[in-house]
């Protein structure tokens, strides 16, 4: 069985250039609010419960999407991953006492490399039984995490605080210090990636997710596009990883790595856009706001109208309806509908 | 040797519980394509409506036949919302819409029901059995006797009715079969129903032996390994690939288990799969597929 | 043209070729030669094997027997990557366009065999990188002019016409620069008007750049008129091979496409 993006029995698609390029200018004045408002505007809960799980999400995002949106290769176990990046981090950082940059850096080449070994199957399995193989990565890496406390520096409960964020003698602890360092390493990543897959790189992979066996008659090497897709955004997730415990959460513990964090991730891509760079931004806001959304709404409604349990179940039951709804309206997630309605501001 | 022979029947015993719950994913993929993520939620609300409606003083009959009626309204739903406006789209996309389904189902099942555990009791009693030199459970036996009149039932359904032509007619080629006249909604409606109804069996089972609770919805996650040995299309993989996990499950527990440390069983039916797979690429069962250039 | 033809050296040499699928021949005891420069038409019924024929050209399948050389060297051909570094270039009877992306980046991914510069000199726009991808995109761009698809050059491949993603799928092909190209039923379902458009920029190709052709087509008018050379094909084997007037007079072939059995 072959998994690829729709083909022309899907409802007619209306002529448009195909890549979501965001303009420039949305771009620039996206960087002068993040770098020249918000830190003087922000409060600690902006930047704690807000900004920093946004960025953490939106880099995670795009890790999955990567391999997935662009590449073809479809993955469950993104949260595994995050989970060696953030250890490994720890790791480095506690036991050789490199500075912290190099521990994250570091840190994301480790997640890379045993998401390149969990992609290796998918140089012989195709389509959708490919999923078996970032499974296992999920679940054997959460066991092995839990079970070892080596890794855990010998806590006995598995969980760890982390370091304190020192970044070239600075101390970037505070929520401001810690927006901003996250805001730096996620932009950068984010220009990297954009450059991987406005080029050959992401036309090879995205070539294989359309026609594997086309990419090789042109002479593409499908093998290197697919271990460089598993290696890339390996190491974008074990970056997300380390952000998540060392900036957001303070705290590592494989259990915030567990399998509903990988759908999370998934659902991100889905619901923002696959194959898109903005997606992952719209997708990864729309995870982080849509909860406190729903609690304001339930607290505005009469007495006690939702019970606090039933929001939880509330919540879950109105994801899994947009996802379809999404799924069914506009398969090219948020990005798309934004880009849609931009170009029809534009047009009046 | 006695010890080993209980073990690996227990873990034979088990895989057939594993394999009741593929049996509902092989229905619907035979005859949509699809891969429902949805089945382990489609279990724990079956579950669930069941064991409440019995709490709520109705006899266990009726409970059983209004359980049955709800799953089939559930199909009907499923179709109308989620499968019709999805009709040709990508297995991928297919797979994601289950997924939110699962998701839906899930704080359904709870928003109605409630999350707290929930006994459950079908009468069969769990104790053990002498069979020979082994002890084996009775409650195992009966899930597996269950089991086997499960599996000659679908087979039966698709290889000899002409609704199981007409189901793998549909699965083949939805737009062809609709040129030959068989109407895709009702049969997607049926199908699904019968893997509700499926889901419900494996459900009450399942229930009986771990509570009726959330996690249950989690045993979806084990049926993948089953199906990845067995193929995703076959009632036999099914069992198959049932009896082969749970037995390596097992045994690996108890083989392994003391080597490496407990919680073996969170992975290692996957780590088989996947060794399984990269050997076989399409799964015990399974054809491969030919890519027309 | 005739003559000179016949003095030019033999590019693609088929010899005592066969292959079968679990079984069931799809063609046996195949052999003929194509010259360099030439346009060689491969025809016959449906299901003789002509495009299976093709895969083993280009490396998609394995044949049970015989040899594929390509300028003398049968190692070139044995896998697609291969085949396409040696020089081939192919289109597929039911396109194999890149649906996801636009008409240049599809045309860009035929470049694929000419590129030196690793994915991380790309990415950081060093080294060699900046001055390859500006010759590749000169290259896929002329390619998009050759065949007068520069109006559609940002579009989206999957919302094109067929027709246009049929010359699409040839720009990506002429984009890798071959020396031979192996084109499968390139005017399927194409009117009369798009066929003499079609059949110009295949002529084109081959008397500008020198380009091989081998392509397999059903429409006789056309090959009588594009061809120099004919290969006929009927339930797997070789009935006819010669010049496309000699091969349509041959008695085998006419029975062949008019179904007398013997």
């Amino acid at each position: 069985m072959t998994t690829s993006v729709d083909a022309l029995t899907a409802r007619p698609l209306s002529p448009r250039a195909p890549a979501i390029r965001p303009a420039r200018l949305v771009v620039a004045v996206l960087l002068a609010l993040a770098f020249g408002l918000l830190p003087w505007v922000g409060n600690d809960y902006l930047f704690n419960a807000l900004l920093i799980p946004f960025l953490v999400l939106a880099l995670a995002g795009l890790g999955l999407n990567l391999l997935t949106g662009y590449a073809g290769q479809l993955s469950l176990g993104s949260a595994a991953f995050m989970a060696v990046g953030a250890f490994a981090t720890y790791n480095l950082q506690v036991r050789l006492g490199w500075p912290l940059p190099l521990c994250l850096f570091a840190g994301g080449l480790l997640a890379a490399l045993v998401s390149l070994l969990f992609g290796l199957p998918s140089l012989r399995i195709r389509g959708f039984y490919l999923i078996v193989s970032s499974l296992a990565a999920q679940f054997f890496i959460l066991w092995a995490l839990t079970r070892f406390d080596w890794f855990s520096h010998g806590s006995a409960s598995g969980v760890i605080s982390a370091p304190p964020l020192v970044l070239l003698g600075q101390d970037f602890g505070g929520p401001l210090g810690r927006y901003l360092a996250t805001l730096v390493v996620v932009l950068v990543l984010f220009a990297f990636a954009a450059r991987l897959v406005h080029g050959e790189l992401g036309r090879t992979w995205m070539a294989v997710r359309d026609r594997e066996t086309a990419a090789a008659v042109m002479g593409l090497s499908v093998v290197r596009a697919k271990l460089l897709a598993f290696a890339l955004s390996g190491f974008y997730l074990g970056v997300a990883g380390a952000l998540w415990a060392f900036t957001y959460l303070g705290t590592v513990e494989p259990h915030g790595f567990d399998l509903s964090r990988s759908f999370q991730i998934l659902f991100i891509v889905i619901l923002g856009g696959l194959g898109s760079l903005a997606g992952s931004l719209y997708g990864a806001a729309f995870m982080v706001l849509f909860p406190l959304l729903l609690s304001n709404l339930a607290g505005w409604l009469p007495g006690d109208f939702i019970a606090a349990g039933q929001l939880e179940n509330l919540q879950k039951m109105v994801f899994g309806a947009l996802i379809i709804l999404v799924l069914i309206k506009e398969p090219e997630g948020l990005a798309r509908l934004a880009t849609r309605a931009w170009q029809r501001l534009r047009r009046t | 040797m006695a010890f080993f022979l209980e073990v690996l029947l227990g873990g034979l015993l088990a895989g057939v519980m594993y394999a009741l719950v593929a049996l509902g994913f092989v229905l619907i993929y035979r005859a949509s394509g699809v891969f429902n993520f949805a089945q382990g939620a489609m279990l724990l609300f079956a579950a669930l409506t069941y064991v409440s409606l019995v709490e709520r003083g109705l006899p266990g009959w009726l409970a059983l036949l209004s359980t049955l009626g709800v799953m089939v309204l559930l199909a009907v739903a499923v179709e109308r919302t989620v499968l019709r406006p999805l009709v040709n789209r990508s297995p991928l996309v297919l797979f994601m819409a289950t997924l939110g389904l699962a998701y839906f189902i899930e704080g359904a099942a709870q928003a109605l029901w409630g999350a707290q555990v929930h006994g459950l009791d079908l009468g069969i009693e769990d104790s053990p059995l002498e069979v020979g030199e082994l002890l084996l459970s009775t409650f195992d036996l009966f899930a597996a006797a269950v089991a086997a009149v499960l599996v000659i039932g679908l087979s039966l359904l698709f290889d000899r009715t002409r609704l199981g032509i007409s189901l793998r007619a549909v699965a083949d080629d939805p737009l062809a079969a609709q040129a030959v006249g068989i109407r895709l909604p009702r049969i997607w409606v049926l199908v699904w129903a019968v893997a509700g109804c499926v889901g419900l069996v494996a459900g009450l089972l399942w229930g009986a032996r771990l509570g009726v609770q959330f996690s249950l919805s989690l045993i979806v996650l084990k049926a993948l390994p089953v199906l990845i040995i067995g193929s995703f299309s076959s009632v036999t993989g099914a069992i198959v690939g049932g009896l082969l996990i749970g037995a390596s499950e097992k045994l690996a527990e108890v083989y392994l288990g003391p080597l490496i440390g407990g919680g073996l069983e969170n992975w290692f039916p996957y780590a088989f799969a996947l060794v399984f797979l990269l050997i076989r690429p399409v799964g015990l069962f399974g054809e491969p597929t030919v890519e027309r250039v | 043209m005739g003559v000179s033809l016949v003095r030019r050296p033999v590019l693609l040499e088929v010899s005592d070729l066969a292959l079968a699928f679990g079984g069931v021949t799809a063609f046996a005891e195949v052999g003929f030669q194509v010259r360099e420069g030439e346009i060689c038409a491969l025809i016959g019924p449906n299901g003789a094997g002509k495009s299976s024929l093709l895969n083993v050209i280009n490396g998609l399948y394995r044949p049970q027997r015989g040899a594929v050389r390509l300028g003398g060297s049968s190692r070139a051909l044995r896998r697609p990557q291969a085949a396409a570094h040696a020089g081939v270039a192919r289109t597929f009877q039911n396109l194999a366009l890149f649906k996801g992306m636009s008409v240049l980046d599809n045309v860009l991914t035929g470049r694929g065999r000419h590129r030196r510069a690793s994915w991380l000199e790309q990415a950081l726009g060093l080294g060699r990188a900046p001055a390859e991808e500006r010759a590749q995109r000169e290259i896929a761009e002329w390619a998009l002019d050759f065949l007068h698809l520069r109006p559609w050059r940002d579009a989206l491949v999957g919302t094109l016409p067929y027709g246009l993603q049929k010359r699409v799928e040839l720009a990506r092909a002429l984009a890798a620069e071959p020396r031979l190209l192996l084109l499968d039923e390139p005017m399927a379902g194409m009117n009369a008007g798009e066929k003499q458009e079609l059949s110009g920029y295949i002529r084109d190709i081959n008397r500008e750049r020198g380009v091989t052709v081998v392509l397999i087509e059903h429409d006789i008018q056309v090959v009588m008129q594009l061809a120099d050379h004919v290969v006929v094909l009927d339930y797997g084997r070789l009935i006819a091979d010669g010049a496309p007037a000699a091969v349509r007079n041959d008695p085998a072939v006419i029975a062949a496409y008019l179904g007398t059995r013997h």
